[in-house]
C-alpha cells in the first residue's frame, strides 16, 4: 500500500490552511484591484473622488506609487504591475484600493471611474503576425532537408488546426498576504509556484534587496501552471500596500476577478503539411504555429519553445521544419498550463496523421504505430531517444486492452445503431523532462536531523496537491531507513531555500527529491563514520542502516536511529546538511536550436472510447485505458492520481472547456457557470492504468519518473475518438480540426454536408 | 436577532439577514474549513448542511451552498460545517478519501464530505448511484474524480448493511456524525425561533428573497445592507397538494421537494430524472419554484418544464388574487405580468390522463449542473396517433421562456409521423429568435431545438418516428 499524503488527513477535516484561512493580525488592510475595462487604449483620467469618500478607505495605489521599477515581466521586461499610460487588455490592473475590510475595498473599487481613449485591438494571432506584432522573433526547429523530402512522398496532406484556451480553474483563487517586519523587511505569504520570482519581483518593485523579503508558501489550492508566473502580481500589490501603509495587507481575488484578470492556456492556430510514402512512413512534416500570447510575454516564449520540442510527439520523422511565432494580442497574457505548449503541438501532428490516414484510407493507428520512436532515433532538435518504452507501451496496450476486440465491438455497434455511434482512438505520448531553460534545472534541500531523531526538511518544491512533499518524505525515510513519521516537510520559504526554481515542468520531485537525497546521504555519511567509532569497528563498508537499526556486518547492533542521533549530538556531530542538485548532461544551444535538452522522456499509450448521441450532439467518454511508463514509481497512489487528474483536465480542454471572448475582448466565459469543466458524472466511466514494467534507469529519484504533465496529452485521443464517431454517422463530414469539440461543434458536424 | 445552532454551539447574532452564511461561518465564527471558490453555487467548496425540525424530535438535513444562503433564513435551524462532523479520529468517509487518494490540493474536499454526509443523513437507503448524484454540485480540478468514485464506493459498501431503521444512531455508531446530533432536536425546540406568521403584505421598499440562489449570484454584495423579506418559509407557500382536477405546488416549495414529491411523481413518473438535470442537489435544496418562475430566465429549466404542462399561476396581493396561464406571465425580457406588491402563491397543474405523454429535453455543455443551451418540454394527448392537445415550450431561443403557441396549433389534429414532426420544426424555427452567446451560436440553437423536438417525438412515439426517418427528410437543410 502506498504511503499517504499527510496533508490529506487535514484536507478531509477542513483543517488545512490556505492564504484566505490564515488568521490575520489586528489592523490588517484588505485590497481590491481596479482594472481596465477596455482592450486597448490610453488612460486619460482616473477619477477616484467618489471612492475616497467611502468610510474605511485607507489609500488608493496607482503606478506613481511604485518606488522601484513598475515591472513584473519575468523572461521579458514588458509588463507593468499597475498600468502607467496605456492599457493592453481588459482586466489589466490599474489601481489597488486598500480598506479596513474587503467589502469596503470592493465597494470603493466600483466607484473608481476611468476615462480612456480607445485604440484598435487585435485578438487573432494570425492578424497580429501579419501586423508584425510579435513578443519575440519567431523560431524554427528543423532536421533533414524538408524541400527535398517532399519529392520522396507519395501522399502529401495539408491543413489547419485550431486549439482553444483553457482556464486553470484552480479552486483556490490567486491571493497573497504581506506583513511588515523589522528593518524594513517584509514577510509575504503567497499562493505561488515560484517563491523566488515573487521575492525578486517585489524587490524590483520596492527597490530593495532580495534579503529584505521572505516569501513563504504553505500549500496551494491547485496551480496547474496558473500560479507559476501569475501569482506574482498579487503578492507585489500586497507588498506595495505594506510598503505604503506599514500595515499588513491581504489580497485575495474573487473568482470573477481572477477569471477576468489572469491569463490562460495559449490558444494556437497552426498550419501543417505532412508527407508519407505508400508504406505509411512519415517522410516530411512542416508546421507553423501561431501562438496567441496575449498582451505581454509572461512565459510565452518558453511555452513556444516547448511546442517546438514536441512538434513530432512520439514519432521519428527524418525531415522536419517547425516554426513558431508568439503573437501579441489584446488578451490577458496567456501563461503556463500543464503541458506547457506541448499539448498544442501534439494536437497538430495528430490532426495531420488523422487527415493523412483519412486520405490513405486507413486508421490513424497504422501510421502512428509505424512511425513510433525507436531507440537511437533522433529528435529534430538533435537529441537521441534512448529508450524502448514508446514501443513497449504501445505493444502492451494492444495486448492488455485487446484493442482489436474494441475495434470490432465498435464496428458491430455502429452497424446496429443509427442514432448513437461509438468511436475510438489511440494516443501515444512522448514528453521530455527538464526545464527547457537549462539553468532552472537546479534545486536545493536543507535537512535537519533533530536530537530526538526526527527530521525536518525544506526544499524549493511547492505542494499543491501533486504529492511532491510525500515523495520527498519517502526519499528521506528511504535514505535514512527510518519510519516516515519521523520526517516532516516544512513550508517552502526563501530564507531557508534560496534561488528556488518554480515548481513546474513536472520536475519538482526529480530536482528537489535528488537534492534531498544528496543532503540525507551527506548526513548519513557522517553518521556511518560516527557509528563506526561508537561500535569500535574498523570497516565502514560493513555499516548498514536498516529499519531504524544500525547493522554491522549484517548483524543488528545495540544502536538504534534514536540512540545514534542522541549520541551524535552530544558528540558535536553535524546533523544538518544543505545540498544542491543540478541535472547533469543537459544543454541546449539556441543559436543552432540543437542540444540534449531533456534528462529523459516519459512515454505511454492511451486508448479512448466514446459514445456519441447523434440526435443531441452530446457524448460520454466511456473508457480511457492507459499503459504508462512511470519508471519505478515511488508512490503509485500519487502517480495514479496525477494520471487520472491530468487526463480528465485534458479531456476538459478538448471537449467542454471553451474560453470565449466577445469582439470587444470581454471574457464571456467569466464565471464558474459559464465555463464548464468535467464533473464526476462526465469523467470517463472507466479509467484503466497500467504502469509499464521496465528496468531502464533514469535521472529521477530512485529511477522514478516525472508524472505531472505527460498524462494530460492522453486526452487528445478522446478528441479523435469523437471525430471518428461523428464520421460513423456522417461520412461526408468535412472535418475541421478545431478543439474543443463542444456539443455545439459535434452537433453541427453531425449535420453538416 | 438571528438565532440558530452552529455545529454544537447556540448562536445569536445581529449580523445582517441579507449577508450569506459562508461569510458568517468563516469570518464571524472563525470556522475556516468551509471554502469560498466561486460564490455562485457552481463549485460546492462551501457546501454545508442545514437541518430543520420536521417534528419535535426529528430533523431533516440537506446540503446547501453556503455562499448563496441568506443568514436571515437560518433562524431555528441547525447549521453544520465540516468542523461539526469531525471526531478526534477520521470518520469512515474521511478515511476512505484519504486511503483512495481522493483529495489532492484539498480545497474542494470539505464540500464533498459535507454533500455526502448530508446524503447519508437524508436518504432512506444508501446506494452508490445516489451517492454520486449527491456530489453533483461539487467540482474537483485535481483528481479527475476516479479516486473520489472509489472512496464513495468504499464507504457506501461499508454503510450499506447497517443503515436502516434508526438511521441517526446508526450513523453515530459509524462515527459519520458525532453524538451531539442526538441533542440537537431538543435544543432547537428550546430556541423556539420559529415565529411563523401568515403571509404578510408586501412592502415594496423591501428586497424580496425566496431561495436566493440567483439573487445572491447576480448581486453578491448588494443585499447586506438591505431590508430583506424572506418568502420561502412562509406557511401556505410551502405545500404540495391536489384535488380531483388539479395538483398545486406552493411557490415556496424547494425544487428538490418537487423532485421527491409523490403527488407530482404520479403525474410525471420520470420527474426524478428530469429534475436531476436542474442545477445541483444543494441548489435544488435551496432554490424555490416561485423564485425560479419570477427570475424569468429565458432558459430556466423549471419554467420550461411547467410551461408545457399547461399550468396556471396564482398570484396575490393584499387586495386581490389572480390566476392565469403561466405562459401569460412572461411579457418581455425579465418583465412579468405582475405588480411589485404581488407575490406568487402557487402553480396549478391540470391532472394528466393516461392518454397524456410528457417529455423534457435539455442540452448543455455539461449534462449536470449547467445552464442549458436549449431546453424544451412537451405534453401531448393523442388518440389513435392523431394529436388532440399539445403544449410545447422551449428555452434559450427567445428573450422569455417560450411557449410555442403556433407550433402547438400546427400539431393539433395532425397524425404523428415524420412529416408532421418536420413540419412543426419549421413552424417552431419561425417562432423563435435565438441569439449567439456563451451558451451557443444562433445557428446551433436553431438546429438544437429541431433536434430536441425530434427527440420528443422519438421518445414518445417510437413506433411512428425514428431518427433515420426524420434524417432522410432533413439532410442538406443545414450547412
Amino acid at each position: 500500500m502506498s504511503i499517504k499524503n499527510k496533508d490529506t488527513i487535514l484536507h478531509v477535516q477542513g483543517k488545512s490552511q490556505f492564504i484566505d484561512d490564515q488568521i490575520v493580525p489586528e489592523g490588517t488592510l484588505y485590497a481590491a484591484v481596479v482594472s481596465s475595462s477596455i482592450a486597448h487604449g490610453k488612460i486619460l483620467k482616473i477619477d477616484d473622488e467618489e471612492a475616497r469618500k467611502i468610510n474605511g478607505i485607507v489609500c488608493i495605489l496607482t503606478a506613481s506609487d511604485v518606488p522601484g521599477q513598475n515591472q513584473i515581466g519575468n523572461i521579458i521586461k514588458d509588463e507593468t504591475l499597475l498600468a502607467e499610460n496605456d492599457v493592453h487588455y481588459i482586466g489589466q490592473p490599474i489601481a489597488v484600493i486598500l480598506a479596513t475590510d474587503a467589502f469596503t475595498a470592493r465597494k470603493a473599487a466600483k466607484k473608481i471611474n476611468i476615462r480612456y481613449e480607445a485604440f484598435p485591438a487585435v485578438f487573432d494571432p494570425r492578424e497580429a503576425y501579419k501586423n508584425g506584432s510579435l513578443i519575440a522573433p519567431e523560431r524554427t526547429f528543423s532536421c533533414g532537408n524538408i524541400d527535398d523530402a517532399w519529392r520522396k512522398c507519395d501522399v502529401i496532406v495539408e491543413g489547419r488546426v485550431e486549439s482553444g484556451g483553457q482556464e486553470h480553474l484552480y479552486l483556490e483563487t490567486q491571493g497573497a498576504f504581506a506583513i511588515p517586519m523589522e528593518h524594513g523587511k517584509l514577510k509575504v505569504f503567497s499562493s505561488t509556484q515560484s517563491p523566488t520570482i515573487v521575492q525578486k519581483t517585489i524587490a524590483g518593485i520596492l527597490n530593495i534587496l532580495m534579503h529584505k523579503i521572505e516569501v513563504d508558501v504553505l500549500r496551494l489550492g491547485g496551480g496547474f501552471g496558473g500560479k507559476e508566473d501569475q501569482a506574482t502580481a498579487w503578492a507585489c500589490m500586497a507588498a506595495l500596500g505594506v510598503w505604503k501603509t506599514g500595515k499588513p495587507v491581504k489580497l485575495v481575488l474573487r473568482r470573477h476577478d481572477d477569471l477576468r484578470m489572469t491569463g490562460k492556456r495559449h490558444p494556437y492556430s497552426s498550419d501543417f503539411k505532412i508527407g508519407l510514402t505508400n508504406d505509411y512512413k512519415i517522410v516530411a512534416y512542416e508546421a507553423m504555429f501561431y501562438q496567441n500570447a496575449g498582451a505581454a510575454a509572461d512565459l510565452s516564449t518558453a511555452i513556444l519553445e516547448r511546442t517546438l520540442f514536441h512538434t513530432t510527439n512520439s514519432y521519428f520523422i527524418p525531415n522536419v521544419k517547425a516554426t513558431a511565432a508568439s503573437c501579441k494580442t489584446n488578451l490577458p497574457p496567456n501563461t503556463a498550463f500543464r503541458g506547457f505548449g506541448s499539448p498544442q503541438a501534439m494536437f497538430v501532428i495528430e490532426s495531420a496523421i488523422h487527415k493523412a490516414a483519412e486520405k490513405m484510407g486507413v486508421d490513424s493507428s497504422i501510421i502512428q504505430h509505424i512511425n513510433l520512436l525507436n531507440e537511437g532515433d533522433e529528435f529534430p532538435f538533435g537529441m537521441t531517444y534512448k529508450s524502448k518504452t514508446a514501443h513497449e507501451c504501445w505493444d502492451n496496450a494492444q495486448e492488455l486492452y485487446h484493442v482489436n476486440e474494441i475495434i470490432n465491438e465498435i464496428k458491430v455497434f455502429n452497424e446496429q445503431n443509427s442514432a448513437v455511434k461509438k468511436g475510438m482512438a489511440l494516443m501515444p505520448i512522448c514528453f521530455g523532462i527538464s526545464f527547457t531553460t537549462t539553468f532552472l534545472n537546479q534545486a536545493s534541500a536543507l535537512v535537519h536531523v533533530y536530537s530526538d531523531g526526527s527530521v525536518g526538511i525544506s526544499t524549493a518544491a511547492v505542494e499543491m496537491g501533486q504529492g511532491v512533499n510525500t515523495k520527498i518524505r519517502q526519499t528521506a525515510a528511504r535514505v535514512f531507513s527510518i519510519d516516515i513519521e519521523r520526517v516532516f516537510i516544512e513550508t517552502t520559504n526563501t530564507t531557508r531555500i534560496a534561488n528556488t526554481s518554480p515548481t513546474a515542468a513536472s520536475s519538482a520531485a526529480d530536482l528537489n527529491g535528488n537534492a534531498t537525497r544528496i543532503a540525507c546521504e551527506q548526513i548519513l555519511c557522517r553518521l556511518r563514520t560516527f557509528a563506526l567509532e561508537q561500535l569500535k569497528q574498523p570497516d565502514a563498508s560493513k555499516i548498514d542502516f536498516r529499519d531504524e537499526t544500525i547493522f554491522y556486518n549484517n548483524q543488528p547492533t545495540a544502536l538504534t536511529w534514536e540512540i545514534l542521533i542522541g549520541q551524535a549530538y552530544i558528540n558535536r556531530q553535524n546533523l544538518s546538511a544543505h545540498a544542491h542538485y543540478a541535472t547533469p548532461a543537459i544543454f541546449f544551444d539556441r543559436a543552432t536550436e540543437k542540444g540534449n535538452a531533456f534528462a529523459y522522456h516519459v512515454c505511454g499509450t492511451a486508448i479512448s472510447k466514446v459514445t456519441l448521441d447523434c440526435l443531441r450532439g452530446t457524448y460520454t467518454i466511456d473508457a480511457v485505458k492507459i499503459v504508462h511508463d512511470g519508471g519505478t514509481s515511488i508512490n503509485e497512489l500519487i502517480d495514479r492520481g496525477q494520471i487520472e487528474g491530468a487526463l480528465v483536465q485534458g479531456i476538459g480542454w478538448l471537449t467542454m472547456e471553451e474560453v470565449l471572448y466577445d469582439e470587444a475582448g470581454i471574457l464571456l466565459s467569466n464565471t464558474f457557470s459559464a465555463y464548464k469543466i468535467p464533473d464526476i458524472q462526465f469523467t470517463p466511466t472507466d479509467i484503466s492504468i497500467h504502469f509499464l514494467e521496465s528496468d531502464e534507469t533514469n535521472l529521477g529519484v530512485f529511477n522514478s519518473k516525472a508524472i505531472g504533465e505527460p498524462p494530460f496529452m492522453y486526452a487528445i485521443g478522446t478528441y479523435f475518438a469523437l471525430i471518428n464517431a461523428i464520421k460513423a454517422f456522417n461520412p461526408n463530414v468535412h472535418i475541421k480540426y478545431d478543439a474543443p469539440m463542444t456539443p455545439e461543434k459535434a452537433l453541427l458536424s453531425l449535420y453538416s454536408a | 436577532m438571528i438565532t440558530f445552532i452552529l455545529n454544537d454551539q447556540p448562536i445569536s447574532t445581529e449580523a445582517s439577514p441579507g449577508s450569506v452564511v459562508l461569510d458568517f461561518i468563516r469570518n464571524d465564527a472563525g470556522l475556516k474549513g468551509t471554502k469560498e471558490a466561486c460564490r455562485e453555487g457552481d463549485c460546492g467548496a462551501c457546501t454545508i448542511m442545514v437541518g430543520e425540525l420536521i417534528d419535535d424530535d426529528t430533523i431533516e438535513y440537506h446540503s446547501v451552498n453556503s455562499c448563496l444562503l441568506p443568514l436571515g433564513q437560518m433562524n431555528g435551524k441547525h447549521v453544520v460545517t465540516i468542523e461539526g462532523i469531525n471526531h478526534a479520529e477520521l470518520n469512515p468517509l474521511q478515511q476512505a478519501f484519504v486511503d483512495e487518494g481522493a483529495t489532492q490540493c484539498g480545497f474542494c474536499t470539505p464540500g464533498f464530505i459535507m454533500s455526502l454526509t448530508a446524503y447519508f443523513l437524508s436518504s432512506d437507503s444508501i446506494n452508490y448511484n445516489d451517492a454520486i448524484t449527491a456530489v453533483d454540485g461539487n467540482i474537483c480540478r485535481c483528481t479527475g474524480y476516479a479516486s473520489i468514485q472509489r472512496a464513495i464506493a468504499r464507504v457506501c459498501q461499508l454503510l450499506l448493511k447497517d443503515i436502516t431503521g434508526d438511521k441517526l444512531n446508526a450513523l453515530i455508531s459509524h462515527k459519520i456524525i458525532p453524538t451531539y446530533f442526538k441533542q440537537i432536536p431538543a435544543k432547537l425546540n428550546e430556541l423556539n425561533a420559529h415565529n411563523q406568521t401568515d403571509i404578510q403584505p408586501v412592502d415594496i421598499s423591501q428586497e424580496i428573497v425566496a431561495g436566493g440562489t440567483d439573487l445572491f449570484v447576480q448581486r453578491p454584495d448588494d443585499l447586506i445592507d438591505k431590508d430583506v423579506r424572506f418568502l420561502s418559509s412562509e406557511p401556505g407557500l410551502t405545500d404540495i397538494w391536489q384535488d380531483d382536477k388539479f395538483c398545486y405546488i406552493g411557490a415556496g416549495v424547494k425544487i428538490e421537494t418537487i423532485r421527491n414529491s409523490d403527488i407530482v411523481r404520479k403525474q410525471i413518473p420520470k420527474i426524478d430524472d428530469y429534475f436531476r438535470l436542474f442545477a445541483s442537489t444543494p441548489i435544488r435544496n435551496q432554490a424555490t419554484l416561485g423564485g425560479n418562475l419570477v427570475n424569468a430566465s429565458p432558459i430556466g429549466d423549471t419554467t420550461i418544464f411547467f410551461l408545457a404542462l399547461n399550468v396556471r399561476i396564482g398570484i396575490a396581493n393584499e387586495n386581490e388574487k389572480r390566476e392565469f396561464k403561466l405562459k401569460d406571465f412572461y411579457v418581455s425580457y425579465k418583465k412579468l405580468n405582475k405588480k411589485a406588491i404581488d407575490i406568487v402563491e402557487y402553480l396549478k397543474l391540470p391532472l394528466l390522463s393516461s392518454q397524456h405523454k410528457f417529455n423534457f429535453e435539455k442540452v448543455a455543455k455539461r449534462t449536470y449542473l449547467d445552464i442549458a443551451s436549449v431546453n424544451s418540454a412537451v405534453s401531448i394527448r393523442a388518440d389513435a396517433n392523431i394529436i388532440q392537445e399539445v403544449h410545447l415550450s422551449a428555452g434559450g431561443v427567445s428573450p422569455i421562456p417560450l411557449y410555442l403557441a403556433e407550433s402547438a396549433n400546427y400539431l393539433v389534429g395532425r397524425e404523428v409521423n415524420p412529416q408532421t414532426v418536420r413540419g412543426v420544426c419549421r413552424v417552431a424555427d419561425a417562432e423563435i429568435a435565438p441569439i449567439s452567446d456563451v451558451r451557443g451560436s444562433e445557428i446551433y440553437k436553431r438546429l438544437l431545438l429541431r433536434q430536441l423536438i425530434f427527440a420528443h417525438f422519438i421518445n414518445l412515439f417510437p413506433d411512428n418516428v425514428n431518427l433515420e426517418s426524420l434524417y432522410r427528410f432533413t439532410e442538406n437543410e443545414i450547412h
